[in-house]
C-alpha cells in the first residue's frame, strides 16, 4: 500500500460527527484492560470475575449518562456498534411486538442504519409512515400525531448526522406513550448520546462518536421491554446478545464517557463564531437553523460542490465532511427532507466540533473557505 | 514420487526460426514469478517447459501462479517414471486416486514421443485403462467425454503420467513485443484494455492523470490498486501519475466549455507522446470503445487520435459494455472500477458537450491558450512509481 499520509503535528480535525478520536483516558483504559482483565467475562473463576466487573460497572456509567428520567430503569446491551444497535431495537421490537399492529411512524431523515431495517419491516408488509421535518412546524407532534391503535413502533433519531437537527425525547416519548401506550418507542441517539437528555424505550448510542473505539456500542432496554436477538450463539447479556462480550473496548467506552468534555456553552460559542465569520462570506446558507445541537454546522457554499470545497481544505490539514461520510458518493435525501434545495445539498458542508476545537480552528477553516471561494467558485 | 509441472507452448509453438527468443522470455517471465516459491529446475524440449522442483514445494500453488502467465496454452501436473511400463502401473493407484476417487468415468491418453519404446501408443492406452480400472472400480471408461483424462506421455527422459491439465493464459509472453504506455482512468475499460495487451506480449505501463482537490487520494488510490491488480497478468508495472490540475483550470477558463473533453484528452495524450519519447514506449493504449460516451464518438475519436505520435491501441474498441465487463469480473478488475469516486475525466465535464466536433474548430479552439510550458511542467512533475508483482510499491522519483 503507497504512504501518502503522515501523521502531522498539526491538524484541523471538525469532523467528529463521523468519528471523534479516541480520548487519552479511553485508550489507557483499553490497554489496561487488555493487560489485567482479559479475561472472558463468562469464565467461572476469577480472572471471569474480574473482567465481569468491567460490564456492571460500564453499563452503570452509561445508563446514569443517558440522563432524563430513562437512567435508572432498564438495561444496557453492548453491541458492536449503533448500526448493531438500531437494528437489534427495530428488527428486534418489531418481531415481540407484531400483535400490537402493523405500522411504524418513523422521519425521512434517518440514518442508513436505521432507515434500512425499516425498510426490511416495509417489505415483511408493515406499514412505514416516514415523516420530514421541512413539513412540520411542531415536528414532535407531528410523529405523535401519527400514532394510532394499530402502531408497533416510533423510531426516531435524536440529533440527525448531517444537520444536527435535534428532537426533544421527552416529549415525544410522552405524546407517544399518550396517544397509545403500546407503541415502543426507539431513539437512535448516535449523536445525540451526552448532549441531550434522552427518553426512550430503546436507545441506540456509538463508542466512538464520544472519543471511545469503533466498534462498541450499547442499546439501552428500558425495564419490561422485550427485543428479539439477531444473533443465536452462547446466550450472552441475557441472551439478547450472543457472543463473548468485548471487555477491552467496554472499558475504554466507560472511560470515554466518564472523560466527557464537549458541553452545550462551548459549542454554542463557537458555532456563533463559525456563523459570524460565514456572514462576512457571499453566497453561504446555512442548513442547521436554531432547532440544531449547537456542534454541528452545515452549511452550502454557492457555486462550489462540496467535495472539491472538502479536498481544498484538507491540503491544509482540514478535515469537514461532505453530508455524511456513511454514504460516501452517493447522494442523501435527508438535506432534501430539510428542505434544502438539490445544487444547496449539492455543495454542503458539514462542521462537527468536539471539546478540543478551539478558536483559532474556526478561524483557520474561515480563511480556507474564503480562499476556496475565491479559487472555485463558478 | 517425483511430481512435475509441463508447461505447454500456446502461440509460441507456430513461431519459427526467433522462437528461441519467446521461449527465453516465457521461461524468464516463469522463473520472475516462481522465484519466491523456491528453487526450480528448468528444462526446454518439444515446445515444452518441464518444471522441476528442487525443493518440497505445493505444486498446487506452482499452477495457480502459472496460471496467469501469458504465453501458456496449457499446464500439466505430471508424475515421472523410468520408461518402463511397469513401474508406471505400480505408482499409478497412489499418484491418481486423489484426482479419480471423485471421477466417475476416465479415459486414457498415451503419447509416445519416444519411438524406442516398447508399446505402442494403442497398446498403452488398453494397458493403462485396464490398470486404472482396476485400481478404481467404480469408474466407468468414456471415450467421449470423460471425466477425466488420464495421460501417458513417453519422451526421452521418462514417463509422465497426468490427470490434471489446465489451460492456460494464452497469448505471447509479455515482453516479447515490446512496451506501451495504458492510460488507465479507473474505469472498468481501461485495465480490460491493459489486459488485453499485455497478453498480446507487450510490457503494459501505465499512465494517470490526477486533479487534486477537484478529484481525491482515494480516487488515486483506486488507480494504484487497479495497477497491483494488473501486476497478476503483466508483471511488473511502473506507474506514472500527472498532475493535471492546473491544466485542466486553464481549459476551463479559456477554452469553449462544449469542447472541454476532447481538448483535455487532446493534451493527455500530447503528455503521453512525451513521456513515450523518454522513456522508450511504443505505442499507447486505452480503453476507448466507440460510441460509449461523447468523447468516443468518430469524429471525437478522430480529434484525440490527430494529437499522438504512437499508433494508439483501443483493443476494447468494437466491444460492447456487457463484453469488457465479462473480462472485467473475470481478470477480478471489477470490484475495484466500482468504487465511486470521481477521476479527472469528469471533472468540470460540459453538460452538453460536441458530439461530433470538427477538426479545424478543436485546432482553433486549442490556439486560445499555450498549452506547451504546462505541458512540459506536468510531465517534469509526474510521480513515478513500480508496482512489482507481489511485492511492496517502491518509488522511483
Amino acid at each position: 500500500m503507497a504512504v501518502f499520509w503522515e501523521k502531522k503535528e498539526f491538524m484541523v480535525y471538525l469532523d467528529n460527527a463521523a468519528t471523534a478520536k479516541p480520548c487519552a483516558e479511553c485508550c489507557e483504559a483499553v490497554i489496561k484492560a487488555a493487560e489485567e482483565r482479559f479475561g472472558n467475562p463468562g469464565s467461572l473463576h476469577k480472572m471471569g470475575i474480574l473482567s465481569e466487573q468491567i460490564l456492571s460497572s460500564a453499563k452503570r456509567t452509561i445508563l446514569n449518562a443517558l440522563g432524563g428520567e430513562c437512567a435508572p430503569e432498564g438495561d444496557i446491551i453492548f453491541t458492536s456498534g449503533a448500526t448493531e444497535s438500531n437494528n437489534t431495537a427495530i428488527l428486534g421490537a418489531a418481531e415481540k411486538y407484531s400483535r400490537n399492529g402493523k405500522k411504524i411512524v418513523t422521519t425521512a431523515i434517518e440514518h442508513p442504519s436505521a432507515a434500512k431495517a425499516l425498510d426490511i419491516l416495509e417489505a415483511r408488509g408493515c406499514e412505514v409512515i416516514r415523516l420530514a421535518p421541512k413539513d412540520h412546524e411542531d415536528f414532535v407532534s407531528a410523529l405523535a400525531e401519527a400514532v394510532d391503535g394499530n402502531t408497533l413502533m416510533v423510531s426516531c433519531m435524536a440529533v440527525n448526522n448531517e444537520t444536527g437537527y435535534a428532537v426533544d425525547t421527552a416529549r415525544l416519548y410522552r405524546l407517544v406513550k399518550r396517544a397509545n401506550p403500546r407503541t415502543a418507542v426507539h431513539i437512535d441517539a448516535v449523536q445525540g448520546f451526552l448532549k441531550m437528555p434522552l427518553e426512550g424505550d430503546l436507545i441506540s448510542v456509538s463508542g466512538h462518536k464520544v472519543h471511545a473505539f469503533k466498534g462498541i456500542g450499547a442499546l439501552y432496554v428500558k425495564k419490561g421491554i422485550r427485543v428479539a436477538p439477531l444473533l443465536a450463539g452462547g446466550g450472552q447479556q441475557k441472551n439478547l446478545r450472543s457472543g463473548t462480550e468485548p471487555v477491552e473496548l467496554i472499558a475504554g467506552f466507560e472511560a470515554a464517557v466518564k472523560a466527557y468534555r464537549g458541553s452545550a456553552e462551548r459549542f454554542t460559542e463557537l458555532k456563533k463564531r463559525l456563523l459570524e465569520n460565514l456572514s462576512k462570506m457571499s453566497g453561504i446558507s446555512l442548513n442547521s437553523d436554531e432547532k440544531c445541537l449547537p456542534n454541528i454546522i452545515n452549511f452550502s457554499v454557492s457555486g462550489i460542490r462540496s467535495e472539491i470545497l472538502l479536498h481544498a481544505l484538507e491540503e491544509n490539514e482540514i478535515y469537514v465532511s461532505s453530508g455524511s461520510a456513511c454514504s460516501r458518493g452517493k447522494k442523501s435525501g435527508v438535506l432534501a427532507a430539510f428542505g434544502v434545495s438539490d445544487k444547496n445539498a449539492d455543495s454542503a458542508v458539514r462542521v462537527s466540533l468536539c471539546a478540543d476545537t478551539s478558536e483559532s480552528d474556526i478561524d483557520f477553516l474561515c480563511e480556507n473557505i474564503e480562499n476556496g471561494i475565491k479559487r472555485f467558485r463558478r | 514420487m517425483k511430481e512435475i509441472i509441463m508447461v505447454k507452448y500456446g502461440e509460441i509453438a507456430l513461431k519459427g526460426d526467433n522462437r528461441n527468443v519467446f521461449e527465453n522470455m516465457l521461461q524468464k517471465n516463469i522463473k520472475n514469478r516462481l522465484r519466491k516459491l523456491g528453487r526450480f529446475d528448468y528444462y526446454r524440449k518439444q515446445s515444452t517447459i518441464y518444471i522441476t522442483p528442487l525443493e518440497d514445494i505445493d505444486v498446487g500453488l506452482v499452477v495457480k501462479k502459472l496460471r496467469y502467465i501469458f504465453g501458456i496454452g496449457a499446464i500439466q501436473r505430471c508424475a515421472v517414471f523410468p520408461k518402463d511400463f511397469s513401474a508406471v502401473a505400480a505408482g499409478a493407484k497412489e499418484y491418481l486416486s486423489d484426482t479419480l476417487e471423485s471421477a466417475g468415468s476416465f479415459k486414457v491418453e498415451a503419447k509416445r514421443a519416444d519411438k524406442t519404446f516398447s508399446m505402442n501408443s494403442p497398446q498403452i492406452q488398453q494397458h493403462l485403462g485396464d490398470v486404472v480400472s482396476e485400481a478404481f472400480p467404480h469408474l466407468k471408461v468414456d471415450v467421449h467425454n470423460p471425466d477425466i483424462t488420464v495421460r501417458l506421455e513417453i519422451r526421452d527422459n521418462g514417463a509422465y503420467l497426468s490427470a490434471e491439465r489446465i489451460t492456460g493464459a494464452g497469448g505471447m509472453p509479455v515482453g516479447s513485443s515490446g512496451k506501451a504506455l495504458l492510460m488507465l482512468s479507473g474505469g472498468i475499460d481501461s485495465p480490460v484494455a491493459g489486459y488485453m495487451m499485455a497478453k498480446r506480449g507487450l510490457v503494459v505501463d501505465c499512465i494517470h492523470y490526477v486533479s487534486p482537490p477537484y478529484t481525491s487520494e482515494r480516487a488515486r488510490m483506486k488507480v494504484e490498486k487497479l495497477c497491483e491488480e494488473l501486476t497478476n497478468y503483466c508483471g511488473d508495472i511502473i506507474f506514472y501519475c500527472v498532475p493535471f490540475t492546473e491544466i485542466q483550470e486553464k481549459l476551463r477558463d479559456n477554452c469553449p466549455e462544449e469542447y472541454f473533453t476532447v481538448l483535455m484528452r487532446r493534451l493527455m495524450v500530447k503528455i503521453a507522446n512525451k513521456i513515450c519519447a523518454r522513456d522508450g514506449y511504443g505505442a499507447i493504449i486505452t480503453g476507448e470503445s466507440v460510441a460509449q460516451v461523447a468523447s468516443q464518438t468518430l469524429s471525437a475519436l478522430y480529434c484525440t487520435n490527430a494529437a499522438a505520435e504512437y499508433p494508439v491501441f483501443r483493443p476494447v474498441i468494437g466491444m460492447d459494455k456487457i463484453e469488457i465487463t465479462e473480462i472485467s469480473r473475470r481478470i477480478g478488475t471489477y470490484e475495484t472500477s466500482i468504487l465511486p469516486y470521481e477521476d479527472c475525466c469528469t471533472v468540470f465535464s460540459p453538460k452538453h458537450p460536441r458530439t461530433k466536433p470538427r477538426y479545424e474548430d478543436i485546432l482553433a479552439a486549442e490556439q486560445s491558450f499555450d498549452f506547451t510550458a504546462l505541458v512540459e511542467e506536468a510531465v517534469e512533475k509526474t510521480e513515478v512509481k513500480r508496482f512489482k508483482y507481489g511485492e511492496e510499491t517502491v518509488l522511483l522519483n
